[in-house]
């Protein structure tokens, strides 16, 4: 027989203004199993819990009922005062009489709110009869973090971790690390060189000895959950030894072949082995095998000829590494809208109509002109460019809705550039509206404006095509209310910010969301805005929509933050509402499995003494199921259910309404 | 485990019994708001709390009929708030799957309701018990469930 005691709470008048909380005690205390009652004013208070703790060990109670105000506000706290008693915590059950019945029924006679508290309490009362002990589920933590992607994103979060004292795998699928800031020339708002702040960022990952880089790599398949991962990494073949490559750089000077180069975006050609920049971390070449006429023909070879610690090995192949984590860090980035989409405004068909990252490169004094605009037909001097913003962006047409946030920045920033640059040029800006929303942002365009000599035409460009050398320029200007057309040299088109190919399926491979653009999904917008539905994997930078650095890189520092919590302590505590496959029962229809949502159900095989494999059954892995449920509604045989919230518990609930 | 409350015979007449299966992150805490802005609604619901509509198994809704319910209500999250991101989802397709059976063992479509409130609507939570228990008022009470469970053999 249950030794169940119930604790109805008055909250001062909020609760005993509507209800009879003497009556319902008294009410209670007839009912079969229930062997102490009583009401006090407020449970929550110092001598309120004391009441419950002495109460629980004078009379031996295996169970309590708390008929108070939410479970939301206070099961926490009358579970831990239980807990201090000697009880299981989860012996302890609360009834909200309060946000659910006493402020909600305002009958002064006391006669709703009692009787409907009798009803809640009784209810509760019968489902804590069938409360198993429950023991919070304790998972062993790995500290060690992998992250994904060597942008600016990820690069902050790898370091965080490693200065924490952390082991850190940062995996970037490049031959360098950087991703798309090393491209950049100056950035905006403070106009400092983007080599120059990234560069020692870069060389701070190569000599952290806490950070195992492994470049050109990728994930190729990741299993496990928090505190828990196996992760399978291809290092793809660089045909370069690593460990012996000394970095002179001799092979790429003496390589016979040149191809376009990826990092340049067209506008300059590169060696058949090489590093994408001059600054590469690490500075190793890789042969780009498909252009290789040594891998392909077997003829040239002249590299490995050259090389004096004999570090090419044309035979080199992909190797597949585990590395076993805690904690993931997704921070894989954007691309830029592909110049398909934009017909109408000549890309990819008139030379001089450049995108805004390749004229970054036009800009960047390590770039292909060495810091000089100059136009890609013919490499003369521009002496007017036009600026088009909101390519590709907010325009459905197109695909992409949305804004893509920085692009008013740094189209503000090239006009500033062109003008240092090119004294006497004049710049036109076509614009949708101006969105400069951060700090010192609007003063930033003010300048570009006012002292920069830049053009800003508020309307849409309906047409771009090319004339006696000149880009020829339609639109119209929607604020004079006339139409105008502009003879520029070049054409710079701020294309809408996207995600990379590929992103949905890193997603699936790591079991996080994904929104219809393909950019990665926050577990909650504002208050988790690093975290993913799976526990122990998180984002940053710009793999989840158009940021700037300075967003990037607070989001790489928040996302180390979190790794960094999560391996504070050895073990992590879970409530343990979870599901549990009765093995006698189940039939393998896997109706469960589909059903999870959090992939948390798993085949388990059942092997005779010869070791053969005689039947299937579902199990539950507690280190990644949520506890919602869901796969006990879907099971047909009835074969698994929820801790803390059984079938047995739902239905004495209901016998008792 | 008898179910006591008989139905209360008050001045208004007839009160009829209503049981809500609600999620514990949407629904349930758009009721817990109701209370905390000091709204006032019928007294006639008694919600059993779940993690997720993904969790509610449609025998909780047959069995609360049998235990004395004239309505029924289940109540989550809108659909894409899903605390478990698509538990919800899972609930409505099995509803849609339920509904046919439900109408064959008889009974009546208008005694269910279904309806998402989330935690800040705690005004829709309020019009919704309202709206309910009015119209289950107007359909007197369910009694062809509440013979079931008297004619069974004792548990
Ligand atoms: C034209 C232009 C100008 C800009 N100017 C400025 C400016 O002046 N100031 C400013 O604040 N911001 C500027 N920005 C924005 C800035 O580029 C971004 O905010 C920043 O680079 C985002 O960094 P990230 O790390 O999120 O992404 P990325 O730089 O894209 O890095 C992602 C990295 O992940 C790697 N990766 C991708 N997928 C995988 C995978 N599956 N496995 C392993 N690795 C992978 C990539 O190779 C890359 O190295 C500009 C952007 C553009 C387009
Ligand atoms: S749904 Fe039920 S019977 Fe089917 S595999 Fe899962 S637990 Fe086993
Ligand atoms: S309770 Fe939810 S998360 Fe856990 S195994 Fe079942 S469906 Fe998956
Ligand atoms: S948590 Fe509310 S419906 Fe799933």
């Amino acid at each position: 027989m249950p030794r169940i005691g119930v604790f109805v709470c008055q909250c001062g008048n909020n609760i005993a203004a509507t209800v009879d909380t003497k009556k319902v005690a008294s009410d209670m205390g007839k009912l079969l199993g229930v062997v102490y009652t009583c009401d006090y004013k407020f449970m929550c208070s110092s001598p309120g819990q004391e009441m419950l703790k002495q109460a629980i060990k004078e009379n031996n109670l295996d169970g309590v009922i708390v008929s108070a105000c939410s479970p939301h506000m206070h099961e926490k706290t009358f579970r831990k005062a239980s807990e201090a008693a000697g009880l299981n915590p989860y012996q302890c059950e609360i009834t909200n009489i309060r946000e659910q019945c006493s402020w909600v029924h305002h009958d002064k006679t006391r006669a709703v709110g009692t009787l409907k508290s009798n009803d809640l309490t009784r209810m509760t009362i019968e489902r804590l009869k069938r409360n198993k002990p429950l023991q919070k589920i304790k998972i062993p933590v790995k500290k060690r973090a992998l992250v994904i992607g060597g942008g600016i994103a990820g690069i902050q979060a790898a370091l965080d971790i490693a200065e924490g004292g952390r082991e850190v795998i940062l995996v970037e699928k490049e031959p360098s690390i950087g991703g798309n800031m090393a491209r950049l020339s100056e950035t905006f708002p403070t106009m400092d060189c983007s080599q120059c702040i990234l560069t020692p960022k870069m060389v701070e990952v190569e000599l952290n000895e806490n950070i195992k880089l492994y470049t050109y790599s990728e994930i190729e398949k990741v299993d496990g959950y928090i505190g828990n991962f196996t992760v399978q990494i291809r290092r793809k073949s660089k045909y370069v030894d690593e460990e012996r490559c000394t970095g002179c750089g001799e092979c790429i000077e003496k390589c016979p072949f040149k191809v376009e180069s990826q990092f340049e975006l067209g506008l300059a050609k590169r060696k058949v082995i090489y590093t994408p920049f001059p600054q590469s971390v690490p500075n190793v070449p890789v042969i780009d095998a498909p252009n290789c006429t040594k891998i392909q023909k077997d003829k040239c070879g002249v590299c490995a000829v050259v090389c004096g610690p004999k570090c090419i090995d044309f035979k080199m192949e992909d190797k597949v590494v585990t590395e076993e984590v805690g904690a993931i860090v997704v921070a894989t980035g954007y691309t830029l809208m592909p110049n398909e989409r934009f017909g109408a405004y000549g890309y990819g068909k008139i030379k001089d109509v450049i995108s805004g990252m390749q004229f970054e490169r036009l800009a960047s004094s390590s770039g292909p002109t060495g810091g000089e605009i100059r136009r890609p037909s013919d490499g003369k001097v521009p002496e007017s460019v036009v600026f088009i913003q909101c390519v590709g962006s907010r325009d459905e047409k197109c695909g992409v809705s949305y804004c893509s946030k920085i692009c008013c920045m740094y189209t503000a920033k090239h006009t500033m550039l062109y003008s240092h640059k090119v004294h006497g040029g004049q710049s036109y800006v076509f614009y949708m509206d101006i969105r400069s929303g951060g700090k010192r942002y609007e003063e930033f365009v003010r300048r570009a404006i006012e002292h920069d000599n830049a053009m800003y035409l508020r309307g849409r460009v309906s047409r771009v095509y090319e004339k006696d050398g000149k880009v020829i320029v339609q639109g119209a200007d929607t604020l004079s209310g006339s139409q105008v057309e502009i003879e520029a040299d070049m054409v710079v088109l701020a294309t809408a910010i996207v995600s990379r190919e590929g992103a949905d399926t890193v997603a699936q491979k790591l079991g996080i969301g994904y929104d219809k653009y393909k950019f990665y999904n926050e577990y909650h917008p504002k208050l988790k805005p690093v975290e993913t539905v799976t526990a122990g994997i998180y984002l940053a930078g710009t793999c989840m929509g158009p940021m700037d650095i300075p967003e990037s890189v607070a989001q790489g520092s928040a996302a180390a933050a979190k790794v960094m919590a999560l391996f504070s302590a050895d073990e992590m505590a879970r409530e343990p509402i979870t599901a549990l496959v009765n093995k006698v029962t189940c039939n393998a229809c896997w109706d469960c499995l589909t059903a999870c949502p959090y992939s948390a159900i798993e085949r388990e095989a059942v092997k005779n003494r010869q070791g053969e494999v005689v039947r299937w059954l579902a199990k539950v892995n507690d280190g990644l199921c949520q506890g919602c449920g869901v796969c006990v509604a879907a099971c047909r045989s009835k074969s698994i259910d929820l801790k803390g919230y059984t079938d047995e518990q739902v239905f004495a609930a209901i016998n008792a309404f | 485990m008898s179910g006591h409350a008989e139905h209360k015979e008050t001045q208004g007449g007839y009160e009829p019994k209503i049981m809500a299966f609600v999620c514990n992150w949407c629904t349930y805490a758009g009721a817990d708001l109701a209370g905390t802005s000091r709204m006032e609604y019928r007294p006639n619901v008694r919600i059993i709390k779940l993690p997720c509509t993904g969790r509610i198994d449609p025998l909780f809704i047959i069995k609360a009929f049998e235990n004395g319910a004239d309505g029924v209500l289940v109540s989550g999250c809108h659909p894409g708030d899903c605390h478990y991101t698509t538990g919800n989802y899972h609930a409505r397709r099995r509803w849609i799957g339920f509904k046919n059976l439900m109408e064959f063992v008889g009974i009546d479509m208008r005694r269910l309701h279904f309806s998402w409130v989330s935690a800040s609507e705690a005004i829709k939570w309020v019009d919704l018990i309202n709206n309910v228990t009015d119209e289950i008022k107007k359909l007197g009470p369910f009694m062809d469930y509440k013979g079931l469970k008297e004619a069974a053999p004792a548990e």
